[in-house]
């Protein structure tokens, strides 16, 4: 992983050269600059090329600094769809993603943004306007305590006290969200830190010294690591989303299939390792894959590499790989022992502790039998759908089939529900950096959002398709209008239920099949909102449309979206409910 | 595209009760265990000693951390040090050791924070209370004030507030014995502490000396 990311030429504003300071230490006129100037100019300094947001009446000065900047500025329909499109350009680019807000409501609606890219540790800067310094605390007119109301949901966040200093700390948000473990920061900033005048130019990107990020772990827990698995009979790789961002995906390959080694991966893991290897378990937990889940409970040895054993994951901690001896590689020591102990705690960077590990192996295990049983697990549990002759469109059929009709490099975003689980299962995910959804937070409204940010991070002749849930569209469904103006070509297959079916699955299977507010029958005709907003729309009612209507929607230019009538009564299975074990996952409603 | 195979006919797989089982068990702490012997860690009470950097913020983080996790705080201190840019916090917490060591993991992570550590039990630890009590015995509660060899901070006809020092246990001595006078209001600092001796309470990496 990069510290940085890339380092641009500081712009004219601050090439400081021709206009020294006067001699007698007074700035000259023409290196002054607004704060808003220097916090734009540092954006420019640390390599920034987009940002997200909403205009407003606190950030506008900073607003106003962009208009003479070269950073491209996407202005979305909310604040919290800025948050989700800056979330998904850091999963997909691995540079932070910056968005800004006005003080007030638009800094209240970046909470879930921010909240979601610290659960899933993405790289975000938030750059959110506040009431000038004097009025801070009076209740002002848009006054929020940002500062106070993201702390327990970002990495760090920063008051800006003077238009000196708001360079700076604009650099060390950007350093502080790209290093070591990811995640969101904020700088809060007062209009008369914007407005006010600084001499001061804006600084690389650097971490306060007190932050000491521990890369490469001790050589003795390594050997001794190394020793349990080469020992263990039915090892097992875990690779999370750590291994995704810590650009870690080619060590844990070669580390797999060196040693023989099947992966299971968690849901932010997913595109760690390609999912058509013979090695390859898939996802476990919750909605995992039965064979996954049998591979977890089961081993007697887990190297866990970048996980926080969140409990999607685990299910009871009591019945999670009970018999296995634990080996956790994580860049952040407090994620070490925090949910399912380690045995062999390895702090530091995914990709170099798994070379540290291949190095020190004093051989392979002898996995020949146990990878035999996985393979005979994958047979007897493989991911299926009942599809009978009569029966309407099964969801699962759209996401193979949109699968087969793209290239393998394809982003894939999703909203949260049920067919967000099936963009998982249904998908073979080959790549890193691929598969980007909302996973700890659990975020409906994730989808197309995140589908924005990650057009503008994905190469041009990638595409970026989006399956969302009815529900989760229409939570944030007016950013459709960004990607109409932007003309950017995205397809979105609403999986329409007419309900917010996750839920109504739960309601059968816990609440006796009290439906209490989780059916839609009035939700909209999906293909003429889209054409409302310029976009193209199409409509699939059943299997005989299908291919030729994916194939067109996919053909267009701009964006696109697919209103996919699927079977209503589909549910999501394997599944553990919450707080289960994971060996005894049930098949159908009459294992639960 | 790929072809409808109506074929299909939902997941395979044998039912929850044939499937192989693991042998053992972890606690709710996600620790290994013997299955026969379920062995959970007791909370103990022990002294977490942080310096930080002595900016805006810092208490937020570090109390918010404390609250949003749940951990079961017993007293929280915090005050300036030998270095204008330093601050040290200390916290009591009563936690089983997962939780101890969760505490320190966490405070690491808050940016501000130099160095943590839990202090061994050795540690010079010391409590400062002030107690209102009423006037009506004034020559007994005098009495036990200098038993405790605290000091009367004022004395009126209806009530007599003493200042005293020390350990946990003897604050909490003190307090009982002041009791049969009558106790009005109670106001304790919470512990404050240094590792004793050579041992420094706190390292601090070169580059912030
Ligand atoms: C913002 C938000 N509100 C509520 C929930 C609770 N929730 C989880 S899944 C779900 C249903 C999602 O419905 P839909 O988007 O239509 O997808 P489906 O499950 O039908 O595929 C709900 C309401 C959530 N995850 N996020």
């Amino acid at each position: 992983m990069t510290d940085h990311g890339a380092v641009t030429e500081p712009g004219d504003a601050d090439d400081a050269t021709a206009d020294e300071p006067a001699e007698d230490g007074e700035p000259t006129e023409s290196t002054a600059q607004t704060g808003a100037e220097s916090v734009i100019a540092s954006l420019e300094t640390a390599g920034v090329e987009t940002v997200f947001g909403v205009q407003g009446g606190a950030i506008m000065p900073v607003y106003d600094a962009l208009y003479d900047s070269e950073l491209d500025h996407v202005t979305m329909a909310h604040e919290q769809a800025a948050a989700h499109a800056a979330d998904a350009y850091g999963a997909v680019s691995g540079d932070p993603g910056i968005c800004m807000a006005t003080s007030g409501p638009g800094a209240t609606n970046l909470v879930t943004g921010l909240a979601d890219a610290d659960m899933d540790s993405e790289p975000v800067v938030a750059l959110t306007g506040q009431v000038p310094t004097d009025l801070v605390g009076n209740d002002a007119f848009q006054e929020t305590d940002t500062v106070g109301v993201t702390t327990p949901i970002t990495k760090s966040n920063y008051f800006a006290s003077s238009p000196d200093t708001v360079g700076e700390d604009v650099s060390t948000a950007f350093a502080l969200a790209n290093h070591g473990r990811q995640g969101p920061t904020v700088v809060d900033l007062p209009k008369d830190v914007t407005t006010g005048e600084t001499d001061v130019d804006p600084v690389e990107p650097a971490v306060p010294d007190t932050v000491d990020v521990q890369t490469h772990a001790d050589d003795e827990g390594v050997a001794a690591a190394a020793q349990t698995i080469v020992d263990a009979d039915e090892p097992v790789i875990l690779a999370g989303g750590g291994v995704v961002k810590g650009d870690a995906t080619e060590e844990l390959y070669a580390f797999a299939t060196e040693h023989e080694i099947p992966v299971v991966t968690t849901m932010p893991g997913i595109g760690a390792f390609p999912e058509n290897h013979d090695l390859a378990m898939e996802m476990a937990g919750m909605h995992g894959t039965g064979y996954a889940n049998m591979a977890v409970t089961l081993t007697d040895c887990l190297l866990a590499v970048g996980t926080r054993f969140d409990d999607r994951l685990t299910g009871g901690v009591d019945s999670f790989a009970p018999d296995a001896e634990v080996v956790h590689v994580d860049i952040d020591p407090a994620e070490i022992s925090k949910n399912i102990e380690a045995d062999h705690p390895l702090i530091g960077d995914a990709g170099t502790v798994l070379d540290q590990l291949d190095e020190a192996m004093p051989g392979s295990p002898e996995t020949g039998e146990w990878v035999e049983q996985c393979r005979e697990w994958q047979q007897e549990y493989r991911l299926d759908y009942a599809a009978p002759e009569d029966e309407p469109l099964k969801p699962q059929y759209v996401v193979e089939a949109v699968d087969e009709a793209t290239a393998d490099d394809t982003v894939v975003t999703t909203g949260v529900g049920q067919h967000q689980m099936w963009a998982c299962q249904f998908w073979t995910y080959t790549e890193p950096r691929t598969w980007v959804s909302s996973h700890g937070l659990g975020a409906m409204g994730y989808g197309l959002p995140s589908a924005i940010g990650a057009r503008v991070a994905a190469d041009d002749d990638q595409s970026v398709v989006c399956f969302d849930g009815d529900g989760s569209f229409l939570m944030t469904c007016q950013e459709l209008i960004v990607a109409v103006r932007e003309q950017m070509d995205i397809t979105v297959f609403v999986l329409n239920n007419e309900a917010i079916g996750m839920v109504r699955q739960w309601q059968d299977a816990f609440f006796e099949g009290r439906r209490m507010a989780s059916e839609y029958p009035w939700v909209p005709k999906f293909d003429t909102f889209a054409e409302a907003f310029g976009a193209d729309g199409f409509r699939i009612e059943g299997y005989d449309d299908a291919p030729d209507v994916i194939e067109e929607a996919l053909a267009t230019d701009g964006p696109a979206v697919v209103d996919v009538y699927i079977d209503p009564t589909e549910d999501v299975y394997p599944m553990v409910p919450s707080g289960g074990d994971n060996g005894q996952f049930a098949l159908s409603e009459e294992h639960l | 595209m790929s072809e409808r195979n109506t074929e299909r006919d939902g997941l395979p797989g044998p039912a929850p009760e044939d499937r192989r089982r693991p042998k053992g068990r972890r606690s709710s702490q996600g620790i290994r265990i013997d299955p026969e012997a379920e062995a959970e860690h007791p909370p103990r009470r022990t002294v977490i000693s942080a310096l930080v950097e002595h900016e805006p913020g810092v208490l937020a983080r570090v109390s918010g951390l404390f609250s949003r996790r749940q951990f079961n705080i017993e007293s929280l201190t915090v005050a300036d040090t030998q270095n204008d840019d330093w601050a040290r916090i200390t916290v009591v917490v009563e936690e089983p050791d997962p939780g101890i060591d969760q505490v320190e993991k966490q405070l690491e992570k808050v940016v501000p924070v130099i160095h943590v550590r839990e202090l061994e039990t050795d540690a010079v630890t010391r409590e400062l209370v002030v107690v209102k009590v009423d006037a009506d015995r004034p020559h007994e509660v005098h009495a036990i004030t200098e038993m405790y060899n605290g000091k009367t901070l004022d004395a009126g006809p209806r009530t007599i507030t003493v200042e005293l020092t020390g350990d946990e246990q003897k604050i909490n001595d003190a307090i009982d014995a002041y009791r049969q006078f009558g106790i009005r209001e109670i106001a304790r600092t919470g512990q404050t502490a240094l590792a004793r001796g050579e041992t420094k309470t706190a390292v601090v990496p070169d580059h912030l000396k």
